[in-house]
Parts: C-alpha cells; sequence; structure tokens
C-alpha cells in the first residue's frame, strides 16, 4: 500500500496526463521498481556470491564433525568448546587467550602507529598543500608501495634488516654498536614495522577525505577566537576528522586481526597469531576446526567495531 | 578604539588588491567598507583582523601599531561571511569556545556563553547544533561568538549577505542596536549601499584596491566625489557639461516640462516604473556631452506625476536646479 502511494508521486510529476489513467499507472510503477531492483541486482549478487554464500558455509562447517581422515555433516559445538579448551582454568591462559592477547597487541600497536603516521601525513596533505595538482601528486606517491605485491614488500625488509643486514652493517660501519642487533628481524619489532608499512595508507586516504571536508573559515573562526595552532588541531581539527579516523582504525583494524602472511614472513614463523592458527588448522584438513576459529575471529572483531561505532556515530558524521 | 590605517598595501603577487589606503575611523564609530565585489574591501578588513598578512603600511589600533599581532591581542574579533559556526559544537560551546581557548573555567565560560546568547535572543536554543538552526539564527550565534570577548573592534565580513530581504533589513536593525548598546568600534563589509547608508556613521567608498571617498552618508549621498560613488550609491545622474567637466545631479532634483528651466534638454521617455510614492522615469537625451545619447532617470512625486503623466516615446524638457549639480572630481 505504501510503496504504491510513495512510487506513484515521481509518476505523477513527471506527467499529469498520466494520472488520469490509474491502470497504466500502476503498470508504470511496477516497471520503475523492478528497474530499480535490477540496477541493485548485479551488486546484491556480488554480495551473495562472494560474502554471504562463504560466510553461511563457513559457519555450517564449523558446526560439523572431523577426524583425522573426513568431515562429518553433522551439528556439534565441540569445534568451539575446542577453541576454548583450557580457558576456564584462571591459572594461566589458554593457548587461545594467549594467541588473541598477541594479536591485539600487534593490532593495538599498528593502530597507534598508522593512526599516528596517517593523520600527521594527512593533515599535512589536507592543510599544507595549497594546490589541488600537489595534493593528488602526493596521494599518488602514497600508493606507490602498492604497485607490488605486500609479499615482496615484505621481503624487501629482510635484507634490511637482517642480522648482517644493511641497518646492522650501517651501524657497525659507524662504530654505533660492536655486534650485530638481534631484535630487528623475526621479532615483534618487525612484525608491526611490516603492518604499519602496509596498512598506512589505509589511514591516510579516510583521514585526509574527511579534513578535505573541513570548511578553511573554521579554522580562521578559530584563530580569531585566540586558539593556537595546537588547540586548533585538538578542538576542531581532531573532532571533524573523526569518521575518517574510525574508517581508518576499522580497515587496519580488520586488516591486522585477521593476518597470517605478515606475521609469519615477519616473525619468522615463529609468532602465532588468529591468522595463523586458523590457516595451520586449514593446511592440515581440519577444515570444521578452522571455520569455528574464523567465527570466532568474526565475533571479536565484530565487537571491536561495534564498540568504536559506539564512540562515533559514522551514519551521522557521514 | 580608534582604527587607523596608514598606507596599508595588499600585493598578491603581481596585482595589488589594496593600493596604500589611509583611513581613519574613530572609536565607537560604524563604519562600513562599501563597494563592488573584488574591491578590496573584505581584504582591508582580514588585514584589520589579523587574518591576512600586510604587504606594506600599517594597521593602527587603538594606540598602537598591531604588525603581525593575532587577533586576540589585537582586541578584534571577525563575524565570517559563512558563520564559520564549528558544527560540532551546540550553540553554547560554540559562543564559550575563545573562552575554553583562554583556559576559563567550564562553569564560568558556560554562564558567560549563555548571557551572551541571551543578548542575541538565543538562549533558548543553546543546545542546538548549527546545522539545526536557520541562516539567521547561526547570525546571531556568530555575533554572540565573536562578542564574547569583549572586543573593542567588531570585523563584520558581508554579515547580512546569506539573508532573506526581510530577515536582513530586521537584522540590520539588530546590528545597529547592539552597537549603540555596546559602544565598540564596527568594521562591516557590504556590497549593498542602501546597508552601508542605513547604518554607518561612516562609509567608504571603495573601488579597484583605493577609496573613492570616505565621508558621512548624508556627504556621499550629496556629494559624491567621483563618478563611481555617485553611480555606485545610486539615484544620481552624471551628467558631462559641454565645458567637459561632469556633474552628478540626484534623480529627485530634476525638473520636467515648464519647470525645467533654461539649461532643458528634450529627452525621450523610454520607461516608466511606479514606485508608491514615487515615480521613475527613465529617459534618452541627446546633446549632452558625447555622440550618444546618455541615460537620465528622474524620480517623481506620484502626486506630481498623476498631474502630469507621461507616456513612452514622448519628448520633454528635462533639466535640474542648478544647485543640485554637484561637480564630480575626474
Amino acid at each position: 500500500m505504501t510503496d504504491t502511494a510513495l512510487s506513484s508521486l515521481p509518476t505523477i510529476a513527471e506527467s499529469p496526463a498520466a494520472a488520469a489513467s490509474t491502470a497504466s499507472l500502476t503498470a508504470k510503477t511496477r516497471r520503475r521498481q523492478a528497474l530499480a531492483y535490477l540496477q541493485a541486482a548485479p551488486m546484491a549478487l556480488v554480495f551473495l556470491v562472494f560474502f554471504v554464500v562463504p560466510l553461511a558455509l563457513t559457519l555450517i562447517v564449523s558446526f560439523w564433525e572431523y577426524n583425522e581422515y573426513e568431515i562429518i555433516p553433522s551439528f556439534t559445538v565441540q569445534n568451539y568448546i575446542d577453541v576454548f579448551e583450557g580457558c576456564l582454568n584462571t591459572a594461566d591462559a589458554c593457548t587461545t587467550v594467549r594467541t588473541y592477547l598477541s594479536t591485539l597487541k600487534f593490532c593495538a600497536l599498528t593502530w597507534a602507529c598508522t593512526l599516528l603516521i596517517g593523520f600527521t601525513v594527512a593533515y599535512f596533505v589536507a592543510f599544507h598543500v595549497r594546490s589541488k595538482t600537489m595534493q593528488m601528486a602526493l596521494f599518488l606517491v602514497c600508493t606507490i608501495p602498492f604497485w607490488t605485491s605486500n609479499v615482496i614488500r615484505m621481503i624487501s625488509w629482510i635484507p634490511l634488516l637482517g642480522r648482517n643486514g644493511l641497518v646492522n652493517d650501517t651501524l657497525m660501519g659507524m662504530g654505533l654498536i660492536r655486534a650485530p642487533i638481534e631484535g630487528l628481524l623475526y621479532s615483534d619489532f618487525s612484525v608491526v614495522l611490516a603492518f604499519v608499512h602496509l596498512n598506512t595508507v589505509f589511514m591516510i586516504v579516510p583521514i585526509f577525505n574527511s579534513m578535505a571536508r573541513i570548511d578553511r573559515s573554521l579554522i580562521e573562526a578559530a584563530y580569531d577566537s585566540g586558539a593556537t595552532g595546537w588547540q586548533t588541531l585538538w578542538n576542531v581539527v581532531v573532532p571533524l576528522a573523526k569518521p575518517g579516523i574510525a574508517i581508518g582504525s576499522i580497515f587496519v583494524i580488520t586488516l591486522v586481526m585477521g593476518d597470517f602472511v605478515t606475521v609469519g614472513v615477519m616473525g619468522g614463523q615463529q609468532i602465532a597469531s588468529v591468522g595463523k592458527v586458523i590457516q595451520v588448522q586449514m593446511s592440515a584438513l581440519q577444515l570444521p576446526a578452522a571455520a569455528a576459529n574464523a567465527v570466532v575471529l568474526l565475533g571479536a572483531v565484530m565487537l571491536m567495531i561495534v564498540a568504536m561505532t559506539r564512540l562515533i556515530d559514522l551514519r551521522k558524521e557521514l | 578604539m580608534d582604527v587607523e590605517l596608514i598606507r596599508l598595501t595588499k600585493r598578491y603577487g603581481g596585482t595589488t588588491a589594496v593600493d596604500g589606503i589611509d583611513l581613519k575611523v574613530r572609536s565607537g564609530a560604524y563604519c562600513c567598507l562599501l563597494g563592488p565585489s573584488g574591491c578590496g574591501k573584505t581584504t582591508t578588513l582580514r588585514m584589520i583582523g589579523g587574518h591576512e598578512t600586510v604587504s606594506s603600511g600599517d594597521v593602527v589600533i587603538g594606540p598602537r601599531a598591531v604588525g603581525d599581532a593575532t587577533p586576540a591581542e589585537r582586541g578584534t574579533a571577525m563575524m565570517f561571511q559563512s558563520y564559520a559556526l564549528f558544527p560540532h559544537l551546540n550553540c553554547r560551546d560554540n559562543v564559550a569556545f575563545s573562552l575554553k581557548m583562554r583556559g576559563i573555567a567550564k562553569a564560568e565560560r558556560r554562564a558567560k556563553a549563555l548571557a551572551m546568547l541571551d543578548l542575541v535572543q538565543m538562549a533558548h536554543l543553546a543546545e542546538r547544533l548549527p546545522a539545526q538552526l536557520s541562516g539567521g539564527q547561526q547570525q546571531r550565534v556568530a555575533l554572540a561568538r565573536a562578542l564574547v570577548t569583549g572586543p573593542k573592534v567588531l570585523l563584520l565580513d558581508e554579515p547580512l549577505s546569506a539573508l532573506d530581504p526581510f530577515l536582513r533589513v530586521r537584522m540590520r536593525t539588530e546590528l545597529k542596536r547592539l552597537q549603540a548598546e555596546l559602544g565598540i568600534t564596527f568594521i562591516h563589509v557590504t556590497h549593498s549601499q542602501e546597508e552601508a547608508m542605513a547604518l554607518s556613521d561612516l562609509v567608504v567608498v571603495m573601488n579597484g584596491g583605493r577609496i573613492e571617498q570616505a565621508a558621512d552618508p548624508r556627504t556621499v549621498f550629496e556629494r559624491p566625489a567621483t563618478a563611481f560613488v555617485a553611480r555606485f550609491i545610486g539615484g544620481h545622474n552624471i551628467i558631462r557639461l559641454p565645458d567637459a567637466t561632469e556633474v552628478a545631479v540626484r534623480a529627485d532634483r530634476m525638473r520636467l516640462g515648464p519647470q525645467a528651466g533654461p539649461e532643458a534638454v528634450p529627452a525621450r521617455v523610454v520607461s516608466v516604473e511606479y514606485q508608491g510614492t514615487s515615480v521613475h522615469v527613465g529617459f534618452e537625451a541627446d546633446g549632452l556631452g558625447g555622440e550618444a545619447a546618455t541615460a537620465l532617470t528622474a524620480v517623481i512625486d506620484d502626486r506630481a506625476y498623476a498631474g502630469h503623466p507621461l507616456a513612452l516615446g514622448q519628448t520633454v524638457p528635462l533639466g535640474w536646479d542648478a544647485d543640485a549639480a554637484h561637480r564630480l572630481s575626474a
């Protein structure tokens, strides 16, 4: 009932003559609606095939049974019990909790670094670069690392950070250190470094986008009100860049939480991460266990995003 | 506080936006910078407010040249054309912003902000965000924000241009009332001569980065200094006399028919506009100065017009009172 009322409005507005015949009106309205669905169909189809179906399958498989030889369709929560095995023991943390803590640590460190760098770069491009052409050029410069695969970008750190790598050699050559620094590669440091390298651009772009929308007269108004540069930054720029910060944070957090390649390569396959656990289970063909882990990870990431959107109402701010 | 501009100049690369202007605005005056767009009036205002660097010359506010002091140090406050209210802060916090920047405690700054909002009759909407306000309401909040720190000079950049005509007249009255109440210097940029006439003690007509005339509104209207001023203020006919000098004659001092006097020229009626209290009649007259016909306007009292109505295309003698002709400088 409401859809005829709503969709008949534009038709009447377009051609008053058509309103005379109700039959032709409804036919036209229906065609219009069909067209609208048709227009939305390709995207809906892509979502269905590449997002909804795999997710549903993962969810289903997470409840199946498995043994060394086969996967048996059934309904059991054993996989989830296995994920949290020993977690009720409060004396020392179970594997899952320890893995999550490690991943969260990387996540927090990467988030802090990318936010700091991303905000600074975006601020520079948005407020200190005057010409639009120059802004575009600098933006392209930011994307240059993406011209190669991310595995190659990671591997390229190895000759730099290794035991006999460029950094150690240089420092030793300058006489600043006697023995090579061991912790440069295959350590928490190198993992975070690679994460920051890979993900900072996901912070820069949305933050720049929010900043570009800030009316320059607001900055002048703040100056007129006696605000110092830092006061303007904190009281005007940061609050107005919040939507960009939130979107960038969602990108970085989801990417780091699900990662297993970077932690593997840069951690020398010695550091655990949630993604790595899932990958190992997959390669052992323990698909139901991997699926259960994936569902738990998905839940954890969604909780983080919900918490973040609680802080900032994204739809309101966009 | 007195505001004085001494040989004030602003150059952007090769172009000169403000060209060595001198001006003195005495304390407590309502000054309007009037001119077409691109005449340098906004640049001048921004230099007074410290939002634009000075290429050469000085801005003197009160006893001292301000150099590159910040707006707060100058004792000026600016009301921006787009109002520039912070979209993430409600009205009260917008007004309290500069107090917050000065480190004034929350309770005190909120009380002050509310008092200021009360002054502009916006206290009842203190919790609203700027996006939830109408243009006129936003303007009141912007005014309160500019006034909250007690500036000595208030700078207004086309404050009424975004409002509809009805609201514009109302806010105009209110600005004048506030200025009288506070007794501080207002410098107001506008391109509307009507606004400048209605508000100011001192009208500064600018053109091409220079001041054409700076005087009280009556002087500007009675004795426009240049042809530009006479044209911009409106209500004047600019007539080139046989000796090549130019005079301005107020349109309401033109004389028609028998009263036209000995120097009358034959003029053809090209338009008649009824305006209620008066009738604006457009003429074209040959034989005044140049080759082309001169367009002239006469404003005739409605009763006088009713007595002698004119038809389009009719030719009548058109002259002016000799003492109404004001000579213009080149």
